[in-house]
């Protein structure tokens, strides 16, 4: 090519829509002005709250007209097939990183930051080593304009209250616990706690007081299940329960239950949970009390993730059904089973963990199982994620004699 | 605790957009049947309110959908999704000779949409909204770099797409009004052209000197442009609208520096001294003041300025000697400039030359002279304050809203496609024609 040619030879045009959205939405990338037929990457990279780098990527071939979308097929990659959002699910520590990270975004009130770029040729690695043919940023919230955040310090309660936009009209609530293991303070907690977290939210003037449900994941799901059953104080107007387990240790309130009791009974604690499924079976075998689940009086939607290696899903809900159904209140269940996916369901296109590490009380760090294979775990993170919100808009918005098993 | 609580449903979709893409606007859960107004919001940056609102009947599941549904009221009527922006006015009681313009496009606009039972035309404020969202609506996407540019004199800002580029390149000229306005630039970089929107009548070499720019001075900012490391040279094209396009012509004819790949021109004319700069070109029109009109209203009409179209050579460009592709857009109820007689003279011209292939002119009736980005707000009259200095006083500007409005849509979309085409060697199938007269 002569070296005029060569001056007027411009990038190619890649663009994302949306550029902003919300990180539940789906977006599309379009790659145009390529060579025709040649190998190309699509590469996306995120810089952490943490400072990690992670990335995902997929190999393609642009079309006659030298265009290349995601919606193509790929077979090689962080992910494979026709999978538009793999840019964004796949996504995993660069090599070299330190191990056992996972991502979560501490400030909602800014965004995740996507670049999106487009390589020449089939790459695996070096991505950082050699400039692109063309970027783009992508930006994707979890707050959508106009959201309110609003911390809580109240009673001994810390949270954080968001407020929809716009109008002054009252407004059904979702109380949401999440926490896993060790990530909240090891000194026992009261199961009035909750209670009192609960309260400060019903009691709030923009809040309708009988329309408060609770989503909760992992430990969160556990505290679901105390509140609807035991809970005098508190009437949850609906729960959603990801891959909790409904054990009652000794028949004590929840919280004098800390995970230093839960090691005096675990037999051995090794840098992986490999020996899950004997740990399992040891609190199986230790607490002989579980949450009696025909208790409860609101309707509860159960998410198990099939794979999950750090809470038992399966058999748990397996459990709480046949005590549901005992009571003659198997209206009020609704069960949603994934297999594929491990502990940690989170929002859709949220990248994937099976194992992390965590500390525990006490400065021991552990590395964690939690189970599940990218790609089914993505797929239930998507489809899930749907059905709790058409839940909630369910039991939240409409008039009780409407509401009905999903 | 007051258990009455209101089921009504609202979302708007995107909730964050760049200026010119659609949303979709749908209520659910509202009584069936009801009427219902929906109205947009905005709190400008100069702090003035602006509201547009439709007056609906929601369907019998309780549904309403913007992009299906008719409005069959308020500041806009029919199927218009997008109506609740481009109908924006300014509320009842605000100063007069208002124009919405986004000074700083790093932030975006927000738009409060509401949905309140009824059929309401006044006095939103003293209604409990049934539900309402919050819109951003941005002039830059995430990643587009915003560099201010004074070497060489220039006061111009520079806008990059995201990425290494190399990237072809636009040269954005406003009109007579004017000022830096960056948001057609902002929007172009976010569109994947590198874009410099040039001040060259308000630039501090005018101001702190007391002279207007030479032609040199728009040779320089071509430069600046061509010798940019991300930017390829040989691809840079110019936008004009209003005193923007006189100079782009200019420039594009008889400039021995400014080589370019294609030309847009808005609302403007080819009618001007050929051997003068921007001094001349205003002071040609200053002797021509008697043609100056004013309406009842006290609003200033300048289209007849420089009418008829001249004879003589001297004073219009040889379109006869472009070389570069230009796409010409007209609104025919320009008030402001003589934009259709020109755009025919310029037809005539290049026919007679033979390079009339090089030409693609858009016309749009019931169209004023301020062809803006989409779903800008129209306005038909606006308050102009004169350079250097003088009484203010009220232009017209033409056209009519729902006209105006679905001709600046128009005009965007098949300008990308132009500058895609030429600057990118990107051909759309979808558009053929040259001209849609």
């Amino acid at each position: 090519m002569t070296s005029a040619a060569m001056d007027s030879i411009v990038a190619p045009l890649l663009s994302v829509a949306p550029t902003r959205a919300l990180v539940d939405e789906m977006f599309t990338v379009r790659v145009e002005n390529l060579p025709p037929c040649q190998h190309f990457t699509l590469h996306s990279l995120h810089l952490s709250e943490d400072n990690d780098y992670w990335e995902a990527f997929g190999h393609y071939t642009s079309n006659h007209k030298g265009t290349v979308v995601p919606q193509d097929y790929t077979k090689g990659g962080t992910y494979t097939g026709k999978e538009p959002m793999g840019l964004l699910w796949s996504l995993r520590p660069v090599p070299g990183s330190r191990k056992g990270l996972r991502l979560r975004k501490m400030n909602v009130c800014s965004p995740l930051l996507y670049t999106i770029s487009v390589y020449s040729g089939h790459l695996v690695v070096g991505f950082r080593a050699q400039a692109p043919l063309a970027s783009a940023l992508a930006e994707r919230w979890y707050m959508a304009p106009g959201v309110q955040r609003i911390s809580i310090k109240e009673k001994a309660v810390r949270g954080t209250m968001f407020f929809p936009p716009g109008t002054e009209w009252p407004l059904p609530w979702t109380l949401g616990y999440y926490f896993g293991p060790g990530e909240m303070e090891t000194t026992e907690m009261k199961s009035n706690y909750f209670e009192t977290a609960f309260n400060i939210v019903k009691d709030h003037p923009r809040v309708i007081s009988n329309k408060v449900g609770i989503v909760g994941l992992s430990l969160g799901a556990t505290v679901a299940f105390y509140l609807a059953t035991e809970s005098k104080v508190v009437k949850p107007c609906c729960c959603v329960c990801i891959n909790g387990h409904h054990f009652n240790p000794s028949g004590k309130h929840l919280f004098d239950l800390s995970y230093d009791s839960f090691k005096m009974h675990v037999r051995k604690l090794s840098a992986y949970w490999i020996d899950c499924f004997e740990y399992q079976e040891s609190i199986i075998i230790i607490y002989l009390n579980f949450w009696q689940m025909g208790k409860i009086n609101c309707p509860m939607l159960l998410v198990c993730g099939e794979d999950d290696q750090n809470v038992p899903a399966v058999e748990v809900a397996d459990d709480i059904e046949r005590m549901v159904r005992a009571a003659g209140k198997d209206r009020l269940l609704t069960r949603l089973n994934y297999p594929g996916a491990g502990h940690l369901i989170e929002v859709p296109y949220a990248p994937h963990f099976r194992v992390t590490a965590f500390m525990q009380a006490k400065e021991q760090k552990v590395m964690i199982v939690w189970g599940g294979q990218t790609k089914p775990h993505s797929d239930a993170q998507e489809d899930s994620w749907q059905k709790i919100l058409d839940y909630l808009q369910l039991h939240l918005y409409s008039c009780p004699s409407l509401a009905s098993k999903l | 605790m007051d258990h009455q609580y209101c089921e009504v449903k609202l979302s708007v979709q995107p909730c964050r957009a760049l200026v010119d893409e659609k949303f979709k606007v749908l209520v659910q859960k509202a009584p069936p049947g009801a009427q219902l107004t929906v109205r947009s919001h905005h709190h400008s940056e100069n702090k003035h309110e602006w509201e547009a609102f439709g007056h609906y009947i929601c369907d019998s599941t309780g549904a309403l959908n913007l992009s299906e549904d008719l409005s069959l009221g308020g500041t806009y009527e029919g199927v218009e999704p997008m109506g609740l922006l481009w109908s924006l006015r300014p509320v009842p009681g605000s100063k007069p000779g208002l124009r919405l313009r986004k000074m700083n496009v790093e932030t975006p606009m927000e738009v409060t949409v509401s949905v309140y039972q009824g059929h309401l035309s006044e006095d939103f404020s003293e209604q409990r909204a049934l539900a309402a969202v919050v819109v951003e609506r941005w002039y830059m996407a995430p990643g587009v770099r915003r560099i201010p540019v004074t070497e060489h004199g220039l006061t111009a800002t520079l806008f990059l797409p995201p990425g290494p580029g190399r990237f072809p390149a636009v040269l954005d000229l406003w009109g007579g009004g004017g000022n830096l306005m960056e948001y057609r630039a902002s929007l172009l970089a976010s569109h994947g052209f590198a874009a410099l929107v040039l001040d060259y009548l308000t630039n501090e070499l005018t101001k702190t000197t007391g002279k207007m720019m030479e032609n040199d001075y728009f040779e320089v900012a071509f430069k600046f442009l061509e010798q940019h490391p991300q930017i390829v040279g040989s691809r840079i094209a110019m936008w004009g609208l209003s005193f923007g396009t006189a100079m782009t012509l200019k420039m594009a004819v008889y400039s021995n520096v400014i080589k370019l790949r294609c030309a847009v021109c808005y609302s403007g004319s080819h009618i001007q001294p050929v051997d003068g700069s921007v001094k001349d070109i205003k002071e040609y029109m200053g002797k021509k003041r008697e043609n100056i009109r004013v309406t009842e209203n006290q609003e200033v009409i300048f289209r007849d300025l420089t009418l008829p179209v001249p004879k003589d050579p001297a004073f219009k460009v040889d379109m006869g000697r472009l070389q570069c592709p230009l796409q010409v857009v007209v609104g025919l109820d320009d008030q402001s400039w003589p934009a259709y007689e020109s755009a025919m003279d310029m037809k005539v011209m290049m026919e007679e030359a033979g390079n009339s292939h090089l030409l693609t002119l858009l016309t749009y009736p019931h169209t004023g002279h301020l062809i803006e980005p989409p779903y800008s707000p129209y306005v038909r009259t606006s308050i102009l304050r004169p350079f250097p200095g003088g009484v203010s006083f009220k232009v017209l500007w033409g056209g009519e809203t729902a006209a105006h409005s679905r001709a600046q849509e128009d005009a965007w979309r098949k300008t990308l496609l132009f500058l895609r085409e030429h600057l990118y060697d990107m051909r759309n199938s979808a558009v053929t024609s040259k001209s849609n007269l």
